[in-house]
C-alpha cells in the first residue's frame, strides 16, 4: 500500500546505505514521507544529510537498499542559492519552465505571479549580484517550486542567512507551503527550524536515524513542550 | 577620464627620455630617429600610411573574425566530445610551436599575393589564446549548477545553453583579447611573406629606403590598430558579459 502512494506523491527509503572513501556515510537508512507530509533531518555537518538528499533527487546511486520516489519527481533546492549571475531574478526562477521548453515570455508570464507571492515584485529584472541573500533565497524557492514537481527536497535552505532573515524566511516558506502543499523533506542543522516548518523530525547520526519525533506541540519556541522536545532532539544529536 | 591620465602621463614621460637620449647621443634620423621626425613623417606620409592600414585593417579584422568563429566552434566539439579532447589537444598546442614566421612563406607560396594566405596566418596567429580559454572557460562549470539543472529538468543542451556558454563567456574574452593584441602583428609577418601593399610591406619598403622615421610611424599606426581591437573586443565585452564587471 505505502509504496504505491509513495511511487504516486511520497518518499520511501528503505536500509539505504552509501559508502564514501571507505566510510559509509549512510548505514541502513529507512524514511517514509506522505504525500504532502513534511519531515525534518536534523545532524551534525558531515553525518550524511546531504548525500541521503543528492539520493532521493536521483543525483547518486545507493550502494545498497532502495528508494521509490516517482522518476522526476523531486525538485531539489541546494545548500547555495545556485543562481546563475547572467540571468536576472526572474529568469532564474524560469529556468525550470524554460528547459522544458517553454518560450522566455510564456516562461515569465507564468513565473510572474508566484514572484508577486513570494514578495520579490520589483525585482523581477535585477541580477543576482543586486539581491540580498533573503531575496536570492526566495528566488532559488520560486524557481524550485517551478520545476512543478510534487516533491521538494530543501538542503539547508536558510543556512546562509543572518538570524532575523531566517526568521522571516522561515515564517514565509511555511505559509507559502500552507498555500502549495508539497511533499517536503527539509534537512537541517538547526532544531528549532525543523520543528518549526516540519511535522515529524529525524535525527541522523553516524548513518542511522537515532531519534523520530513527531511534532505534536505548538509551534512557539516560547512554549514549554516546545522547548523540551528541542531538547530531546539536542540529546540525540549529542 | 581620470584611468586615462597615469598611462598618459607614463607615456609622455617615455618620449620625453626618447627625445633627450637621441639628442644627447646625436644619433642621425635615419639610424634612431626623435619623435619630431616620426611625428612629421606621420604627417608627410599620411596618404601612403592611411591606404597601408586600410589594407592591414582589413586583414586583421577579417582573421580576427575568423579566428574567433573558427576557435568557438573547435572548443565546442573539444568540450562536448572527449576523445576529440584527448585527440586533438595535444596537436593544437604542438602546431603552436611552428614559427609564423616560417609559416607565412609557405602559406604565400601556396596561396599567392592575395588577401588569403594573409587571413590564414592572422587567424593561425589569433586562434590558440582563444580557443584554450574557450575550453578551460566552458569545463571550469560549477559542477553544482549542472546538479541543479538537472533536477530542473535540464537536458545536456539546456546545460550548456543556459550555464555552461554563459559561465565560460569571461575567459572566452579574456582569450580574445590577448588575440586582439596578437592579429596586428601576424598581418605584418604575412605581408612580409609576400604582398604589395599594408603597413608590413610599408615597413619592408622603408628598410633599404633607410627611411627610418616611416617606420616608426607605420608601427605607431599599427599599434593604434591593435590598441583599437582591444578596444573593441572589450567593449563587445561589456555588452555581452554585463554581470562579470
Amino acid at each position: 500500500m505505502q509504496t504505491i502512494t509513495a511511487q504516486r506523491t511520497g518518499i520511501a527509503v528503505d536500509g539505504v546505505v552509501r559508502v564514501l572513501g571507505g566510510r559509509p556515510v549512510l548505514d541502513g537508512v529507512d524514511l517514509w514521507v506522505p504525500e504532502h507530509g513534511r519531515v525534518g533531518i536534523v545532524g551534525r555537518s558531515g553525518s550524511g544529510k546531504s548525500t541521503l538528499l543528492s539520493l532521493i533527487a536521483g543525483l547518486d546511486a545507493p550502494d545498497a537498499g532502495s528508494i521509490s520516489v516517482g522518476l522526476g519527481d523531486c525538485a531539489l533546492m541546494p545548500q547555495r542559492d545556485c543562481l546563475l549571475p547572467w540571468r536576472s531574478a526572474l529568469d532564474n526562477a524560469c529556468l525550470a519552465l524554460e528547459n522544458r521548453g517553454l518560450s522566455r515570455s510564456d516562461a515569465r508570464r507564468r513565473a510572474l505571479p508566484l514572484f508577486a507571492r513570494l514578495g520579490l515584485g520589483g525585482s523581477e529584472r535585477l541580477l543576482p549580484a543586486k539581491l540580498s541573500g533573503g531575496m536570492r533565497q526566495r528566488v532559488a524557492f520560486a524557481r524550485t517550486l517551478l520545476a512543478d514537481k510534487p516533491v521538494l527536497l530543501l538542503d539547508e535552505p536558510f543556512g546562509a542567512l543572518d538570524a532575523i532573515t531566517r526568521t522571516e524566511l522561515q515564517q514565509w516558506l511555511s505559509g507559502a507551503l500552507a498555500d502549495e502543499p508539497r511533499t517536503v523533506l527539509l534537512v537541517t542543522h538547526d532544531v528549532e527550524e525543523a520543528l518549526l516548518l516540519c511535522d515529524r523530525v529525524l535525527v541522523l547520526a553516524r548513518g542511522r536515524f537515532v531519534a523520530d519525533l513527531e511534532v505534536d506541540v505548538p509551534r512557539s519556541i516560547a512554549d514549554p513542550a516546545f522547548v523540551e522536545l528541542r531538547e530531546r532532539a539536542l540529546e540525540a544529536i549529542a | 577620464m581620470r584611468r586615462w591620465v597615469p598611462p598618459l602621463v607614463l607615456l609622455a614621460l617615455l618620449v620625453g627620455i626618447w627625445e633627450l637620449v637621441v639628442r644627447a647621443t646625436h644619433t642621425p634620423d635615419y639610424l634612431f630617429p626623435a619623435p619630431p621626425a616620426v611625428a612629421r613623417s606621420l604627417g608627410s606620409d599620411a596618404g601612403l600610411l592611411t591606404r597601408a592600414a586600410l589594407v592591414t585593417l582589413r586583414e586583421v579584422l577579417l582573421g580576427y573574425l575568423l579566428a574567433v568563429a573558427a576557435a568557438l566552434v573547435i572548443a565546442v566539439a573539444l568540450h562536448v566530445s572527449g576523445v576529440l579532447r584527448r585527440a586533438l589537444l595535444p596537436l593544437l598546442v604542438l602546431s603552436q610551436t611552428v614559427p609564423t614566421v616560417l609559416l607565412a612563406p609557405i602559406l604565400a607560396i601556396l596561396l599567392g599575393y592575395g588577401i588569403e594566405p594573409k587571413l590564414i596566418v592572422v587567424a593561425i596567429v589569433c586562434f590558440f589564446p582563444i580557443v584554450v580559454n574557450a575550453v578551460d572557460g566552458l569545463r571550469s562549470a560549477d559542477p553544482e549548477l549542472i546538479r541543479m539543472m538537472r533536477t530542473l529538468h535540464g537536458d545536456r543542451l539546456d546545460i550548456f545553453r543556459r550555464v555552461e556558454w554563459p559561465g565560460a563567456l569571461p575567459a572566452i574574452f579574456s582569450g580574445a583579447r590577448v588575440a586582439a593584441t596578437y592579429a596586428a602583428v601576424g598581418a605584418v609577418f604575412a605581408e612580409w611573406a609576400g604582398s604589395s601593399s599594408g603597413l608590413g610591406f610599408v615597413i619592408l619598403q622603408a628598410q633599404p629606403a633607410l627611411a627610418t622615421s616611416r617606420i616608426f610611424a607605420a608601427v605607431l599606426v599599427l599599434s593604434a590598430l591593435a590598441l583599437a581591437l582591444y578596444w573593441l573586443v572589450s567593449l563587445v565585452e561589456r555588452i555581452l558579459v554585463p554581470w562579470h564587471a
